[in-house]
Parts: C-alpha cells; structure tokens; sequence
C-alpha cells in the first residue's frame, strides 16, 4: 500500500514526460521542435526544483551551470578546424577536444556540477534575500566572463554548428533520468534532512544536522543535473549565445517552477510543461490558426504580453503553485 | 588629481540616482516586505512619457510623467494585494513576472527600437568649476538627490503617516493592532516610492536618452543589488547601499584599464558576493539578526 503511493508519486510526473516525448512524435516537424524544447525546459526546471525545493533558498543563479553544461558540451562536438576558424583564442585544450555526443553530455553534467561545488562552498552560508542576490551575482559573472573571455569560448560570437543530436529519444529519457534522480535525492535521507531543515532551521541544526553541507550536496547535485539540460539544449539548438542563457531563462525556469509548484517534482514538471505548452500555443497563432471558417491570426509581440499575463495571474492568484507543492498520491480505496 | 575630483563627482551623480531607485525599492520592502522587482518598469512608463510628450510645454511633460509613474504605482499597490500572506519567493517571482508582462506591453506598443527623450537639453551642457568641467545635469541629480532624501526623511520623521509606517515595518501586527491601517500604510509607501522614480526618470533620462523597453529594468537591477548589499532591514542602509553601488560602478568603470573594463560587471559583483558573505545582513544594517551562522 505504501510502495503504491510511493510509486505513484514518481510514476506521474515520468508518466506525463513520457506522454509529451511520445504524441511529439506524431506531430508536424515545427511543432516537434517546440516539444523536445519543452522537454529540456522540463530539464532545467527540475534541476532547479532539485535545490530550491528541498532547501527552501531560492537561486537565480542556477541558469549559469546551465551555461556553463551547454558551453561546454557545444565546444568539445564541434570539429576543432571549424572551431578554430570561428574562436581563434581558444585554449589548445578545449580547441583540441572533440568527444562524442554522450561523453559531451556528461562532461556538462561534471563541469556543472564542479562549478556549482566551487560557487556553494562559500554562497551556502546564505539564506534569503542575501542568497538570492549572491546566486543573482554569480549569473551576472558567469555570463561576463563567457561572453568577453575569448580564451575559453566564442565570446560574444555564437556557437554555432554543434551536432543537433537532442532527439525526442535523448530529450524524453534525458528528463526522465533527471527526474528519476530528482526522486531518489529527495526520498533520501539527504533530501528529507534538508526537507527538515528549511522548514524548521533552529530545530535541524538541534538535531545535528550540518545544514552548510546538505545544502551543499543539493547545490553540486542541481548544479549538474542543470550542466547536463545545458547540454541537452545546445545539441538541440545547434548554436547558442551568452545571452540565451541568461536573464531570460533564469526568470523563465523560475516562474515555471513557482507556477507548478516549488515544493514538488510534480510541481516542476507541470509548470515547466505548461508554461512551455502555453509559449508553443502563443506562438503559433502568432503564424495564424486556421479555424475551419477563418484564421485567428494575433499580431506579434501578443505571445510574450499573454505569456506575461497568464503568469502573473497564476502567481497571484495561485500563490502556492497549480500542484500546491504536493506530489500525486495514488491511495486504493480501503 | 583633477581627473580623480571629476570621477569622484561623476560617481557622486550616478549614486545619487541609484539612491533615489533604492529608496523607493526600500519604503515597499519596508511596509510589505515585498522586494518590486517592477520598481524599473515605473521608470520606464514615465520615460516613455516624456519621450511621447516631448513636443509639448516641459510642464505638461514633466505632469505626464509623474501623472503616469503615480497611475501605475497604485495599479501595482491593488495588483500586489493578494501577496500579502504570501512566501517570499513567491512575492520575489510575482513582481519579476509584473515586471516582464510590462516589458512584453511596452515592447508590443513602443516597439524594441527605442524612442527619444528630449526634455530639458539644456542641463547636457557643461560648467568648469576650476579645473574640473561637469555637466549641469550632474550637479542637479546631486543636488534633486540631496533634497528629495531629506523631505523622506522628514516625511517619516515628522509626520503622522510616516510615524505609522515606520511602526508597520518595524512590527507589522502590533502596529495593526495599535490601529494603524496596513492599506493606507502600504498605499502611501507605494506614492513616495512612485514620486522618487519619477524623479529619477528625469534626471535619467537627460543623461541617456534612449528609451526601450527594457530601461528601468537594466536600473533596478544593480538598485535592488545595493539595497540588498546596503541591509534591507533599514531605509537608510538601504539608500546608502543603492549610492554606493552607483558610486562604486562608475569608479570601477574609470579606475579599470580600458582592456579589463569589459570585466566591470564581474568586478562589481564579485565585491558584492565577498560584501554578503562578509555581512549577509548588509554592509550598513546595524542588525545581527539575520547574521547566520550555518
């Protein structure tokens, strides 16, 4: 009986990835796109769930892993005579690396993952608004440095010309495997322990719990899950900019999970499914639908100002998130 | 020596803007405990209002200004109401979302081009005083900066309402139960903070003209920056931090070499993170409350 209601609180949101990754298939090329986008989108939003959930801080600084993950796996795919011609300063080391697509995806995941280590060590003493302000700074110094240090990447030229190797295959089970381990860390006793103490902090650190530590697991554990959806991304784009990853989708994947939920992998997956579902909604009726007697057809610029509205409504409105923070609890009936 | 007086002034002017941005950010947080990440978005409406006026008298374009900036302000005080009981996080999101919608609106309506502001060319022209030759408009931002500070102060110093708002942001619920109104508080708040934005879109945008749809925002970020690093828990630290964030990006921006300036933002919030972990309560809160020690 536990097991069914421990299984079903996994189960769903897979379920739903899975269901996504599946009927994208029947859909038009274009359309196809939009939903092996939302699957990494998906990605992102649960790396950030893995943190921010269970730790109760919030971080804006978690779309610099991202950055970092997508920089990463796109200048080691790349061939390094092209690479050459496009970022000539490149360190011979990163120039001369060319590795295959799934080495590419978990060296983003272990240069995420290092780089969210070295940025907790000091930044998880923090709590609040100091804590989001200091993630905030870390966002800000990432994108300066990738985007005017020509050493270790295209500055502000784009990447381009990376494989596009992020098929629904790799985009469903990529979300998937982040969300199975997305689960795990929070039926651990790692995630219940920092679970504990970002509700009551006082009566943690009484209970001998190291809450700089915990929070600093978490912190490496999303950092890489993000470096690996940054890797996701860059193969499905093809070519990226600083600026991709940057302000925009830091707000983005942070009002998803807001939407969904904070406090729930059900809530991630929701809210970054829906909000994406939402976007691709918008955007093609920007391209016009065809409703059998006519076309709506909305002029462009509406998609961000609905986007912007149907957001801010939710949030206002639905201050705890459209899951509540709950997972999805099968019970039978007794 | 003349050219480090001339940065010194310079920074001086930009601090004072910053100030101003902070303070308003500041008089919210104080009452609501809400950080208006929107607070950039009210100088944006207000530039596009002198940008749009621009061909009429400066009185009708300095009224429409704050006629707007103030119309918006209190729009956003009736918007934010249903935060009051909310989360933190979830007040932080909400106004990052207000501010995005009404970026997306002034992109929709204005277009990404961006539009000019012509008001008040005159202060663009340069004075020598010795050696050192300013602008006009920066000794007027100083001096619009100095003033408008002092009447704050005095407003929370000196008068009923700012009596009950410092009360509301020191213990909200026995100010309320001592029969202070939170929604007159907090309106009242939003008011004075709308006035100084409006201020400071004037001063603004005599120094950078062009406005689009992302202006205030691309300010309010380093402001709210500042008011953090500052000490959120005061006004006053608050404003200073919001100076010396202004202050300390237009040194940096001058004691750089032209060839490491590209690396301004990462100096500037590299100080900021060793600032917070150095004091997570502020630079200038006189607090130890919120020092943690994990």
């Amino acid at each position: 009986m536990k097991r069914l209601a421990t299984g079903s609180q996994l189960l769903a949101p897979v379920l739903l990835l899975a269901l996504v990754g599946v009927l994208g298939n029947f859909t038009s090329r274009s359309v196809q796109f939009q939903f092996r986008f939302a699957l990494v989108m998906a990605t992102i939003v649960i790396a950030l769930y893995v943190f921010i959930g269970n730790s109760g801080v919030v971080s804006f600084g978690h779309v610099s892993f991202v950055a970092v993950g997508a920089f990463a796996a796109g200048l080691t795919t790349v061939p390094e005579a092209l690479k050459l011609s496009l970022s000539p300063d490149l360190f011979p080391l990163i120039a001369g690396a060319e590795v295959g697509n799934a080495v590419s995806l978990v060296l983003a995941a272990a240069v995420g993952g290092a780089f969210a280590f070295l940025v907790g060590v000091p930044l998880m003493r923090l709590s609040g608004l100091s804590a989001g302000i200091a993630t905030f700074a870390v966002l800000v110094i990432t994108n300066n440095i990738l985007r005017n240090w020509e050493a270790i990447g295209p500055g502000a030229r784009t990447l381009s010309l990376v494989p596009e190797t992020t098929s629904f295959l790799q985009a469903t089970c990529g979300a998937i495997a982040v969300a199975v381990v997305a689960f795990a860390y929070q039926r651990s006793r790692f995630g219940r322990v920092l679970r504990a103490s970002s509700d009551d902090a006082a009566a943690a650190q009484g209970a001998g719990i190291e809450i700089h530590r915990q929070r600093l697991l978490a912190f490496t554990l999303s950092g890489a899950l993000a470096g690996f959806a940054g890797g996701l991304l860059v193969h499905l784009l093809g070519s990226i900019t600083t600026q991709q990853v940057y302000l925009d989708l830091a707000f983005v994947t942070l009002a998803m999970l807001v939407i969904g939920g904070v406090r729930s992998l059900w809530g991630a997956v929701v809210g970054a499914l829906l909000v994406s579902g939402v976007n691709s909604l918008l955007l093609t009726a920007e391209g016009g639908i065809g409703l059998g007697v006519g076309e709506l057809n909305v002029p462009t610029g509406t998609r961000l100002v609905t986007l912007g509205v149907v957001m801010a409504l939710i949030l206002l409105f639905r201050p705890r998130g459209l899951t509540g923070g709950r997972e999805v609890t099968l019970r039978l009936p007794r | 020596m003349t050219s480090a007086l001339q940065t010194l002034i310079d920074a001086t002017a930009l601090g004072s803007i910053y100030a101003l941005v902070a303070m308003g950010i500041g008089l919210v947080f104080g009452v609501m405990r809400l950080v208006n990440f929107a607070h950039g978005e009210l100088i944006t409406a207000g530039a596009y209002a002198l940008a749009l006026t621009n061909h009429l008298p400066l009185a009708v374009s300095l009224a429409a200004c704050f006629a707007v900036v103030i119309g918006l302000v209190l729009a956003m005080d009736v918007a934010y109401r249903p935060l009051r009981t909310t989360t933190p996080t979830t007040m932080l999101v909400t106004t990052f979302a207000v501010s995005f919608l009404l970026q997306a609106v002034a992109l929709l309506a204005f277009g990404a081009r961006g539009q000019n502001v012509g008001v008040l060319p005159e202060l663009n022209r340069a004075v020598s005083i010795g050696d050192v030759r300013v602008r006009w408009v920066t000794l007027v931002s100083i001096a619009v900066g100095a003033v408008l500070l002092g009447a704050t102060a005095a407003v929370l110093g000196r008068t009923d309402i700012g009596l009950q708002m410092r009360a509301a942001a020191m213990d909200p619920r026995t100010a309320q139960l001592l029969g202070v109104r939170a929604s007159t508080v907090i309106r009242f708040a939003f008011v004075m903070a709308g006035i100084l934005a409006a201020s400071a879109t004037v001063l603004l945008t005599v120094q950078r003209p062009l406005v689009t749809p992302s202006y205030g925002f691309q300010l309010v970020i380093p402001a709210l920056v500042g008011v953090v690093v500052g000490g959120m828990d005061r006004l006053v630290s608050a404003t200073l931090g919001g100076f010396a964030i202004g202050f300390a990006a237009a040194v940096l921006g001058d004691v750089l070499p032209a060839d490491g300036r590209v690396f301004l933002d990462t100096a500037l919030f590299l100080l900021v993170i060793l600032v917070l972990l150095v004091r997570p309560s502020g630079l200038f809160s006189r607090s130890r409350a919120a020092w943690e020690r994990l």
